[in-house]
């Protein structure tokens, strides 16, 4: 078990900054993802620290070492790649005792651990196969146990499951997260998923233009989003625009729609136009006259164990999703009345905005 | 203080690069290097330049000679070549039929027999047919040393192609001639140009086998040359070179235009 | 594939190959067949061939020394040839996968484009240089490696240099080729795991580039032990390989049967070696890169 720092952490091809200035504690046996689109710096942040490209400032520290200018061969990070990145040409055994082999590991005791990663991601007696022989499930499984073989510090986890189908993906999740549970092993994910991240992390880091955009338990994330970035990247989000009121230092009391609500709102909010962000989830239907606010329903689509409604309203279009509880609330094109509780409105309240 | 980037090459590996590149450049510079020499005989280093050598290419009307005919044996040769080949290649993109593969090997097996073979086999086929000195006769054999440049490119062209542009034609309600006519052609065409062009240069440059076959009056620009450096060296040689090398490099950037030069160095994409 | 081909007209992929395939018998199966046919003629130095048909050719060549030693001596040259190839090339290789595209754009251009030109100029600039006055000789005595110039011209040598000048870019294509089927990442899995730089090489990155450094050996050999221009002009009368003693028993000897056996055995090797090489190379790799 580890405990893995980046400090300052920064990385610039030519003019173009990939990676400016991340700081990032992660603790041991902790589970962490980078989330974030493609060309956020998380990549390259991953790759740094695996030490396959060098940080142009800034240092990588694991356990009070520090490791920013060791070769990645002396790092003992254990790293799945997105490709899985298999030798071809040698068998399921000779790929998880390479590292082994790398480590002068004695015979009998390579062979031991062997079976003993292959019995970790159930895949004991496929020693013989070639990568080709395998399907893409068993090839992850052998990455990861190829990866987990050499006891690494910390697990680097790039992409693993973009080559996966959905089924597929679901059930790694799951046991990629009590595989790393079990062991106690601090990992971190490198992912654009949000609900990867969201099912296998204690924390995530939510990146976007080569910095952490904000960092916290995937509820805090999901429930108290630090900035639009953050909100509209995790999950569906409706922007409603609101008004101030009235406002006493960062204390502040916005009007939406019929409904006014008390809120912290930045400092360098000015104007009195201000953006209020709702989940789908947390917004009802409900009989027209009782409601907050009325609305035609335009589109209806049905997902299985929910239903997602788009609702016409003086406020714009907005999106509810409903559990599907074997009844049926409106039909398209019906008037419908949707309403809120004013806990569940959000502003972004600190000075960071979107990038 | 911070490691090395293990993406990118270190620096013995640039040095050895920059070697490798001098050796592969060195004998074009200095043929172009020694054209402009005033001296007498080839040698590196010299101290006057002159252009008196590039003069002295008109006072040698064999060399002009031969030059204007590769020209027209290139052409020839690549205009035959490319209209033999590219139904062929048609054929073997589109179509599974008994004997494809054997069709293949054969009609690729002109890259796979040494040209000192094909240049015996051609010089005894042409004194028994008495073909000797004919510059058809050359045409053809040259055409069939080049049909697989512009088999290779139209093939892969024809491979690289959905076929669903041409089904989209067909469910639009163009007929089959139509279809080929209006999607597949212009789709093929750059593919077609470029194998063309490689098997124009492939013909201007072959020497080997035609050093077998030429005769006073059907010899080559690359067979003249070779003739005069084993025979005399005269700097007469170097300048001529230097005009192929120049015009070697303007056909690589048509093609690059064309097709990516890669793409026909290498072959696939 | 399957799906992009059809079956509709049976007579209409033939119909198609039919220009093709016409010019390729008439002027390119029958001439080889003429020339294996004149190959079995008996000669006589007097009243030149000689109506009668038998080995005779093929025996002199095998048994005497003097076209024994010419044969060895090509394919030992061409070995020497192919294995600086290997040597020069895989490197070279991996040294441009590593370059940003702009430059290797620029290097793939400035390291295969030289196929395009003639091999004859390339071998006059190569005469220019090798000479005992020419620039490699002036730059070893001046560096004072060597205190007088070594024969380069008119040596095997030099015909080994001039030939890998000459047919490296086959040897950089075909490792690319087999480069661009590999992972990626594969590199850093191996770093990752904990070998070093040269490790990495030895055990992961070189045994699935063998395929391609095989296929890229086969095409320098097969073209180095049948090239002809290059050790004519550099070479000349004292380093006589099989494709100028084809030449002089057709120009000088005017012995053609015995030129034509040699012919046939030259193809007959080339076969014999391209063949024989893929089906080791497709056997031994099937599996792995199945």
């Amino acid at each position: 078990m580890s405990s893995l720092s980046l400090r300052a952490l920064s990385k610039s091809y030519g003019p173009v900054q990939a990676v400016r200035g991340v700081d990032l504690d992660v603790n041991e046996g902790e589970f962490l993802s980078l989330l974030g689109p493609s060309g956020c710096g998380k990549t390259t942040t991953l790759q740094m620290v695996a030490g396959f490209v060098p940080p142009t400032t800034g240092s990588i520290v694991v356990d009070g070492q520090d490791l920013t200018s060791i070769a990645p061969e002396k790092r003992d990070m254990g790293v799945v790649f997105q490709s899985y990145a298999l030798f071809p040409h040698m068998n399921v055994a000779q790929n998880i005792g390479f590292g082994l082999e790398m480590r002068r590991v004695e015979r009998g005791e390579l062979k031991r651990r062997v079976e003993e990663a292959l019995a970790m991601v159930r895949l004991a007696g496929l020693e013989g196969r070639y990568p080709s022989e395998l399907s893409g499930g068993q090839r992850q499984r052998v990455a990861i146990a190829r990866a987990l073989a050499i006891r690494p510090r910390v697990l680097l986890l790039d992409e693993p499951m973009s080559n996966l189908d959905a089924k597929l993906r679901g059930e790694m999740h799951v046991e990629l997260r009590s595989l790393q549970r079990r062991l106690g092993i601090t990992a971190i994910l490198v992912t654009h998923d949000q609900v990867e991240a969201m099912t296998m992390s204690d924390r995530i880091a939510v990146m976007t233009n080569g910095g952490i955009a904000q960092l916290g338990t995937p509820q805090e994330v999901y429930d108290r989003p630090a900035s639009q970035f953050a909100s509209s990247f995790l999950g569906h989000t409706n922007v409603l625009s609101g008004r101030i009121e009235s406002r006493i230092a960062d204390e502040a009391t916005v009007r939406v729609g019929p409904t006014a609500f008390r809120t912290r709102v930045a400092k360098d909010q000015v104007t009195p136009d201000i953006a209020v962000f709702v989940r789908p989830e947390r917004l009802r239907l409900g009989s027209p006259d009782q409601a907050t606010l009325q609305g035609r329903v335009s589109t209806r689509l049905f997902l299985g164990g929910s239903w997602i409604y788009e609702i016409e309203t003086e406020l714009g279009m907005l999106r509810i999703t409903q559990q599907n509880t074997g009844t049926v609330q409106a039909e398209e094109g019906e008037t419908i009345g949707v309403s809120w509780n004013a806990e569940d409105l959000r502003v972004i309240a600190t000075e960071r905005s979107d990038g | 203080m911070s490691g090395r980037d293990i993406s990118r090459n270190g620096p013995l590996a640039l040095i050895f690069h920059a070697l490798l590149t001098v050796f592969i450049l060195a004998p074009l510079v200095v043929v172009m290097l020694v054209s402009l020499s005033d001296k007498e005989y080839l040698s590196m280093p010299f101290d006057g330049m002159s252009l008196r050598w590039y003069r002295e290419i008109l006072a040698a009307p064999e060399l002009i000679s031969a030059f204007w005919l590769s020209i027209w044996l290139g052409l020839a040769s690549a205009t035959l070549a490319t209209i033999v080949a590219v139904p062929a290649a048609l054929a073997i993109a589109r179509h599974r039929f008994f004997g494809r593969d054997g069709l293949m090997a054969f009609l690729m097996s002109p890259l796979m027999i040494p040209h000192v073979v094909l240049g015996v086999a051609f010089l005894r086929f042409f004194s028994i047919m008495e073909w000797t000195g004919s510059f058809v006769a050359l045409v053809l054999v040259h055409a069939i040393t080049v049909v697989p440049y512009s088999l290779r490119l139209t093939l892969a062209a024809v491979i690289g192609l959905e076929r669903d542009a041409e089904t989209a034609a067909r469910s639009l309600g163009a007929s089959r001639a139509v279809a080929f006519r209006r999607i597949l052609l212009p789709l093929i065409l750059p593919g077609v140009a470029a194998g063309w062009v490689l098997a124009f240069i492939q013909s201007f440059d072959e020497v080997t086998m035609t050093i077998f076959v030429a005769t006073p009056g059907t010899t080559t620009l690359p067979v003249a040359l070779y003739n005069r450096i084993s025979q005399l060296t005269d700097p007469v040689t170097t300048s001529v070179s230097t005009i192929l090398i120049l015009g070697t490099m303007a056909f690589m950037f048509i093609l690059d235009r064309m097709v990516g030069l890669d793409r026909v160095l290498i072959g696939k994409k | 594939m399957a799906s992009s081909t059809h079956q509709t007209s049976r007579g209409l992929p033939w119909l198609l190959s039919l220009p093709a395939l016409a010019l390729f018998l008439a002027l390119l199966a029958i001439p080889l067949v003429l020339t294996a046919i004149l190959s079995f003629n008996a000669f006589d130095g007097m009243r030149g061939i000689q109506q009668s048909y038998g080995f005779g050719n093929y025996l002199e060549i095998l048994l005497d020394g003097y076209y024994r030693e010419i044969f060895l001596r090509t394919g030992g040259m061409a070995l020497a040839v192919t294995l600086i190839c290997i040597v020069l090339g895989v490197p070279e290789t991996l040294i441009l996968a590593k370059m940003k595209p702009v430059w290797r754009g620029t290097f793939f251009v400035v390291i295969l484009g030289p196929l395009l030109i003639s091999v004859v100029v390339r071998t006059l600039g190569w005469s220019v240089l090798l000479g005992s006055q020419g620039v490699v000789n002036t730059v070893l005595r001046g560096l004072g490696l060597v205190d007088e110039p070594i024969r380069l011209l008119f040596s095997m040598t030099g015909v080994i240099i001039v030939l890998t000048h000459v047919f490296l870019p086959f040897m950089v294509i075909a490792v690319w080729s087999a480069m661009q089927r590999l992972d990626g990442q594969i590199e850093h899995a191996a770093r990752s795991l904990g070998a070093g730089p040269f490790t990495t090489f030895r055990r992961i990155m070189l045994p699935q580039l063998m395929p391609g450094i095989l296929s890229g050996a086969i095409i320098v050999f097969a073209l180095a032990a049948s090239a002809y221009a290059t050790p004519a002009i550099i070479g000349g009368r004292r380093v006589k390989v099989v494709a100028t003693t084809l030449y002089d028993e057709f120009f000088n000897s005017l012995n053609w049967p015995l030129g034509a056996a040699i012919a046939v055995l030259l193809l007959l090797a080339n076969i014999l070696i391209i063949v024989g090489c893929n089906r080791l190379v497709e056997r031994r790799f099937k599996q792995v890169f199945a």
